[in-house]
């Protein structure tokens, strides 16, 4: 009676060990197979059948959505292109509006695969938190709009008291401490979490000032009550270089989306547009030859056809059309500036697609 | 299993976390913030640490909480009782307050508070000024600052009145029980609590000096104050919302408290003839305030934990501070993320063991 007993309880002690052991069994295996796959984003984007893409909560010219729920931009024609290379077709994107405190966990927890969203590339960023940086679409610097009756014209006439509002969870806020301290001007923050409730706010006239990136003022401008009451101030008090970012850890997808920006911008250098693209195959030029895939193997590297190059400039067009098109156009920020071809006279320069 | 699937959990996240080359650990909290704050009880600026933020923001949700909470118990007592008051317009107008403002949502109300006050309130340099001292801008609300000279005689002084009035109530309750008579202790806690730090102004040499706000223009249409205390319009709106929210609530507790006692105590008490006055002091308060308190309880943390809503209005509170814009200058997720609500789950509690305290203390003492 008693061994049947110990028995007993000795079977249900080993039942419950090897429950524990197989459960942690299949803990390591899910976790072994998730390291062994190169580019698990490709192979997912590519089962699902569209890219999530991460974007501002809207933001004119860079990404914005209509009345009708149709997104544009520079930073959504990226997510285009990655979409027209991939998958075949520009369409396939979708978008995920985030704030600016919930767009770097919305990517490293894998909620999106691409983030295009007016974001700064700096070091601490880039090294620190499990982000890479693949590139710049656009050079922006902070910048200072105040209102046109103020008589301010120049950022040396700001005095201490002046108040500024900004956006939280951005570069913006840490840029404006160095600028004021520098200066010796002592100012107070007011930083929403969004960045109407900040035009909201500075409309009102809460704030003396309203900071953030140039294009940023010169995109909120175009939604004030009266747009001609304000002026940005000349000055820039920081670099901001804008561009997608995709999680650490996976090169194969990292390198995709670098190149499709890569590709957009290398398009408008050899004069091909979303127009011409096709014509362009029959080109003497071999540089431009291998643009549209009609020579060399350059989609052979990503895992893609050769022809994904050709997808997104004849789908999204090249780099100088997508300006046109979201910026140049709607008059947010008809010069070009710094975000011209190198060969034109400015900083455009990518590595050649080779 | 709650300790297995938290354990997988943990397990997970490290898994993740390594794959995408992210480290764990606090050590962030010590580096420099490199960010301003726009409210502070303390000082801060950009060159303290993370943790010195943190505390800011700490500091900063629980003043709001404080405040909310005080205006919430005063506005929800007295629409309370006005709900249960014989005259019909008052009781129709608390009733009319109670369902308009419990049945918005708080963060509209929020809203509704800082944008319409916003629009509402005058520029700077408009600003007429409200009993010669107040100036309520669109930038704030700007009230003369105390200047004071020998402010420890003053605080002695008010000491002293703090214990004389113990002593007087401890001396009062043993004369009505041995022999029967009643002082006017409040009058005289009243007296005492005037007589002696007006004493100290005269013989003490204590002065108090008011610095008066001064209008000051920083570019042709922008003005600021200088001087005085000034209280930005984030604090005044969230506080104001807060306040109205929850008192609904509270005013609802009341009239269930009061109403939660029997109609035969209040006849009882006055057939041994007790005053109206006396009769809510003695008989029913005593024995609503059992029923009020727990449900209140749950009010203040509700207040309480409804201030994270501050970030949408740019009030600098925890959430705002540390769980915006600190984590996203630092990246640490689930760390900053963890500190944050083991700090909300910690002032909540810290709530609860004061107002069970002060429940049992109330609460019927079975001898």
């Amino acid at each position: 009676m008693l061994t049947i007993k110990r028995g007993k309880k000795m079977y249900k002690y080993i039942k419950r060990i090897t429950s524990f052991v197989a459960m942690f069994a299949v803990l390591f295996v899910f976790a072994g197979e998730a390291m062994a796959k190169k580019s698990k984003t490709l192979k997912n984007t590519q089962k699902k059948g569209f890219v999530r893409c991460g974007v501002s909560q809207g933001l004119p010219g860079f990404s914005n959505a209509d009345a009708s729920g149709n997104w544009t931009g520079v930073d959504v024609d990226v997510c285009r292109a990655v979409a027209a290379a991939v998958l075949g077709d520009a369409g396939k994107v979708k978008f995920t509006p985030l704030s600016a405190k919930e767009r770097f966990t919305a990517l490293t927890s894998g909620e999106i695969d691409i983030l295009s969203r007016n974001t700064t590339w700096t070091l601490s960023r880039d090294a620190d938190i499990g982000l890479t940086f693949v590139g710049v679409n656009f050079y922006d610097g902070q910048g200072f709009m105040v209102r046109k009756d103020s008589g301010i014209t120049s950022t040396s006439q700001f005095k201490s008291g002046i108040s500024a509002c900004t956006n939280i969870g951005t570069t913006t806020e840490l840029n404006m401490r160095d600028f004021f301290t520098s200066k010796g001007i002592s100012y107070e923050p007011v930083a929403f979490e969004k960045a109407d409730e900040v035009v909201a706010a500075y409309d009102a006239g809460r704030c003396d000032t309203y900071t953030t990136d140039k294009s940023g003022l010169a995109a909120q401008r175009t939604k004030m009550k009266d747009p001609d009451a304000h002026i940005v101030l000349p000055e820039t008090i920081s670099k901001e270089p804008l561009g997608p970012v995709v999680r650490q850890g996976d090169s194969v997808w990292e390198d995709i989306v670098r190149w499709s920006l890569n590709v957009m911008i290398e398009a408008e250098e050899y004069g091909i547009t979303s127009a011409n693209a096709d014509s362009m195959k029959t080109s003497e030029n071999p540089a431009i030859k291998r643009l549209v895939g009609a020579e060399g193997e350059l989609g052979a590297a990503f895992g893609l056809d050769n022809e994904w190059s050709l997808r997104i400039i004849k789908q999204v067009g090249n780099y100088g059309e997508s300006y046109k098109r979201n910026i140049a156009d709607p008059g947010i920020l008809p010069d070009r500036g710094p975000n011209q071809l190198w060969t034109k006279g400015g900083i455009l320069y990518v590595p050649p697609a080779r | 299993m709650v300790v297995l699937i938290f354990g997988f959990f943990t397990f997970n996240a490290q898994v993740n976390m390594e794959n995408r080359g992210i480290e764990f650990g606090y050590g962030f909290l010590s580096q420099e913030s490199s960010f301003d704050v726009q409210f502070s009880l303390i000082e801060y600026d950009g060159s303290h640490s993370y943790a010195r933020a943190y505390l800011v923001g700490l500091l900063n949700t629980l003043l709001v909480a404080f405040i909310g909470i005080i205006f919430a118990t005063i506005i929800g007592i007295i629409v309370g009782i006005a709900r249960l008051s014989p005259n019909y317009l008052i009781e129709r107008s608390a009733a009319f307050y109670v369902e308009f403002f419990r049945n918005i949502p708080l963060l509209l109300q929020i809203f509704f508070w800082y944008f319409a006050a916003l629009r509402a309130l005058p520029l700077p340099q408009d600003a007429e000024a409200i009993f010669g001292v107040f100036f309520l801008t669109i930038k704030g609300l700007f009230v003369p600052r105390f200047v004071w000279e020998n402010l420890d005689i003053f605080f002695y002084s008010l000491i002293a009145a703090t214990i004389s009035i113990v002593v007087i109530r401890n001396y009062a309750r043993k004369l009505q029980e041995s022999e029967g008579k009643q002082l006017p202790v409040f009058s005289i806690s009243i007296g005492l609590l005037i007589i002696l730090p007006l004493l100290a102004f005269l013989i003490g040499g204590v002065s108090l000096s008011f610095e008066m706000p001064v209008l000051e223009q920083i570019a042709t249409t922008s003005f600021k104050y200088n001087g005085g205390l000034g209280l930005p319009p984030e604090l005044i709106a969230l506080t104001l919302a807060l306040a109205l929210y929850t008192a609904t609530f509270i005013a609802e507790c009341v009239r269930a408290g009061i109403q939660g006692i029997s109609k035969g105590q209040k006849e009882a008490a006055a057939s041994i003839g007790l005053t109206p006055n006396q009769i809510l002091k003695l008989v029913i308060m005593p024995q609503a305030l059992r029923i009020i308190i727990p449900p209140t309880t749950n009010q203040y943390l509700n207040l309480t934990k409804n201030s994270s809503l501050a970030a949408a209005i740019a009030y600098p509170d925890l959430v705002l501070v540390f769980a915006g814009t600190a984590l996203m200058q630092t990246g640490r997720a689930i760390e900053i993320v963890s500190i944050t609500m083991l700090t909300y789950l910690s002032i909540s509690l810290a709530i609860s063991v004061l107002m069970n305290w002060y429940n049992k203390s109330i609460a019927i003492k079975e001898k």
